[in-house]
């Protein structure tokens, strides 16, 4: 605190200064340390956002490429993992129910048809924008079985509201028996 | 002495009134879309509503506060008349007709695209030309500061700028390069396609350049904010500024530091490489140094005034504090807002727990508390504390005032915090309805109503500001004492170069940008496979 009636103003003013400067020194070491939590998360984890500015032509989506619809949905890969790819369009996801096992590395590829869209899925921290031109690739596991809401989190256009997907987290083995007959999987009726 | 008194009335009072329409529509948007209302039949309505409150909130609200502030700390605190008073009512039009030329074509549905504009997603033309003509309406303004420091300058050599002017002028240079972003964004991308020049464009590149606009301008709306945190408040409390340095320090670094991190919005973009998101984190954690070094400076000063008034004590001096004085009642609940969401954006900034509320009501929250509460309530401050020099009569209702401040603080907590606990569960943001019949929705229907609440109560504030606000203007006549800015407690004699003007600022502010975002503008600028079929939204072209 500063000696405001202090006679001799030079040193009350060194005082101050000294004061903040032990205040900027302790602000910079908060800062630094919650830069810190994040780079051990990122790399410990591995958590990393979708970035790897990977484009794709929208307009052919549905003509040739990986996100024709039969090759949407649920993909069981060589290695174990699973491949889900899904498509963003005004004003639903194909597919609009998702199957996915639990316990199990997953690899998300997402892109849309048209506008910006967003995918978020409730309760998990997976959170992603869906953007025409781009492919979004992000990996994730879900720690259990369970339901799950997908909506849109981006506004798309008048529709945007109505924009929700499902997604059905089941037991490995039981997701398994699903894959056996088929070679893309999803829950849509 | 104010001798441009219409002037800054005139940026005043159709700030309010634009926020007081704008107030009205938000209530509507948290109403209609609570379980207190059945699915509105035409959901476009609720996206026009939304694109207007945003455009109003966001760009022509603060902007004009900003602007009236400024012309009167110039004259204020320079003590010379403004120049070039002529050019200051051709950007005050030019705000106006860019204001309805916008908000038209929004009322008849023609630009449902949210303020935010979202290509590829294209509406009409009218209204990007309409934000475009405002934003220049705002740079014919941050010309007019820097020529009335530079005729001061001239006129008084080796004198230090005073505080004020130094911070109102970093506060428009820091806007004047933040809305380059939007503008390049508009100019080169939209634009040329809502003409009809072009069909495609790369939305991924708008995105970024969005970025570029998206966060400098939150620093922009905080800067009137600021100013009154360390020029008005601690005068208006009877205290001393603590440290004149500290806060010239303070505000060159939301110059340097409000500009490169706006990628932090892009966390979960596809078409922005990790390494720059992480750059980006990192300089979005420098930024809140500034802010606490305010409230460090802001609570010392507070603290002088309170020993002054005889407080005693490790923590006995906050009772001395004059309690009923609306300055002080205004700074603390600013304070508690700016505490709650400050702590949001630290979440916010990190990627790994970004990534649990990005785009869900969470944001909504975290921004209403900075800007609607932390902000706004400090605007509220700054016309109680001009008006009366503004108008030449008394500010009697001063119960009234504290009610009005009381209502606010409460309204937007009770409005905010809902949202933050709804984005954690996962509900999306900017949606018309919502089915909360559905599984896992349900927890999240008494939220919303709890934000119709405190919405409610934000309009009950916001009449009650217009109340005392117009009541003044029929108040006795008063010769109040000249305006003053607070003193410092050790006021500057000489200042160094650096921090008695903004160019090398300025200078670290561009080339900070430009190392921050060079890379992913030039990176999008290339990928024309990235174009993508523009998608129109209202009349059928």
């Amino acid at each position: 605190m500063a000696q405001v009636s202090s006679a001799d103003p030079h040193d009350s003013a060194e005082q101050a200064a000294r004061i903040e400067k032990r205040w900027a020194i302790v602000i910079v070491g908060i800062m630094a340390l919650l830069v810190a939590v994040t780079i051990f998360t990122g790399l410990h984890w591995a958590m990393m956002p979708p970035s790897r500015v990977e484009t794709i032509d929208p307009s052919t989506l549905h003509v040739s490429g990986e996100f024709v619809e039969s090759n949407l949905g649920s993909a069981v890969e060589a290695n174990g993992s699973v491949t889900v790819r899904i498509i963003g369009q005004q004003y639903s996801f194909t597919p609009q129910c998702i199957v996915v096992p639990a316990k199990t590395p997953i690899v998300f590829r997402v892109t849309s048809a048209d506008v910006v869209h967003g995918m978020l899925i409730t309760g998990t921290n997976i959170n992603s924008m869906v953007e025409p031109g781009y492919i979004a690739t992000f990996k994730t596991e879900f720690d259990q079985p369970g339901n799950h809401l997908m909506p849109c989190h981006e506004f798309c256009g008048v529709g945007h509201e109505a924009m929700w997907a499902n997604v059905k987290v089941v037991d490995k083995d039981v997701f398994a028996k699903m894959a056996a007959n088929t070679r893309r999987l999803s829950c849509d009726l | 002495m104010i001798s441009n008194k219409r002037l800054v009335l005139a940026h005043f009072w159709l700030a309010f009134g634009v926020f007081g329409l704008a107030i009205l529509l938000g209530e509507w948007q948290m109403f209609i879309r609570s379980p207190l209302h059945a699915w509105i039949r035409d959901p476009d309505l609720y996206y026009r509503s939304v694109t207007a409150h945003g455009t109003v909130m966001g760009y022509v609200f603060p902007t004009l506060i900003a602007m009236g502030l400024g012309y009167a700390i110039s004259e204020l605190a320079l003590d010379q008349p403004l120049v070039g008073r002529r050019w200051a009512w051709v950007g005050y039009a030019l705000i106006i007709i860019g204001s309805i030329a916008a908000v038209v074509p929004v009322a008849m549905g023609l630009d449902s695209v949210l303020y935010t504009f979202y290509p590829p997603m294209i509406g009409n033309a009218f209204y990007y030309i309409g934000v475009v003509l405002v934003v220049v309406g705002s740079w014919i303004w941050v010309a007019l500061m820097g020529i009335n420091l530079h005729v001061w300058k001239r006129a008084h050599p080796g004198a230090p700028v005073p505080l004020a002017m130094f911070a109102n002028v970093a506060g428009a240079y820091l806007w004047a390069w933040t809305a380059v972003g939007a503008a390049l964004e508009l100019l080169f991308q939209i634009l040329p396609v809502a003409l009809g020049f072009t069909s495609t464009i790369n939305a991924g590149l708008s995105r970024v350049l969005f970025s570029w606009t998206l966060h400098a301008i939150v620093y922009f709306w905080l800067m009137p904010t600021y100013i009154a945190f360390y020029t008005i408040v601690p005068r208006a409390i009877g205290g001393r500024l603590y440290s004149d340095t500290m806060a010239r320090i303070s505000f060159a670094l939301f110059l340097v530091f409000a500009m490169p991190i706006g990628i932090h919005h892009l966390f979960a973009d596809p078409q922005v490489g990790a390494g720059f998101k992480f750059v980006h984190s990192v300089f979005t954690a420098l930024v809140a140094v500034p802010t606490f070094l305010t409230v460090f400076t802001i609570c010392a000063s507070v603290e002088i005034a309170a020993r002054l008034r005889g407080g005693k004590g490790a923590f006995g001096w906050l009772k001395a504090l004059p309690w009923d004085n609306p300055q002080m009642l205004a700074l603390a609940f600013s304070f508690v807002l700016l505490g709650f969401g400050g702590a949001g954006g630290l979440i916010n900034m990190s990627y790994q727990l970004d990534s649990t509320i990005h785009n869900t009501q969470w944001i909504t929250g975290h921004f209403h508390l900075i800007f609607g509460g932390a902000i706004v309530i400090m605007y509220f401050a700054i016309a109680y504390d001009l008006w009366p020099h503004l108008t030449g009569r008394a500010m009697l209702d001063l119960g009234l005032i504290r009610a009005q401040l009381w209502l606010w603080f409460v309204g937007m907590i009770v409005l905010t915090f809902p949202w933050h606990y709804a984005g954690i569960l996962g509900m999306p943001r900017r949606m018309a309805y919502y089915d909360y019949t559905a599984p896992g929705m349900a927890a999240e229907g008494i939220t919303v109503v709890m934000s119709v609440i405190g919405g409610a109560l934000l309009v009950l504030s916001a009449i009650l500001f217009f109340t005392v606000l117009y009541r003044n203007h029929s108040a006795t006549r008063v010769e109040p004492a000249p305006f003053t800015f607070s003193k410092a407690v050790h006021e500057p004699t000489s200042l160094p170069l650096a921090l008695n003007g903004l160019g090398l600022w300025v200078a670290l502010m561009i080339v900070l940008t430009i190392t921050n975002y060079g890379y992913p503008i030039v990176q999008l600028i290339g990928l024309h496979n990235a174009d993508v079929p523009a998608v129109f939204v209202g009349a059928k072209r």
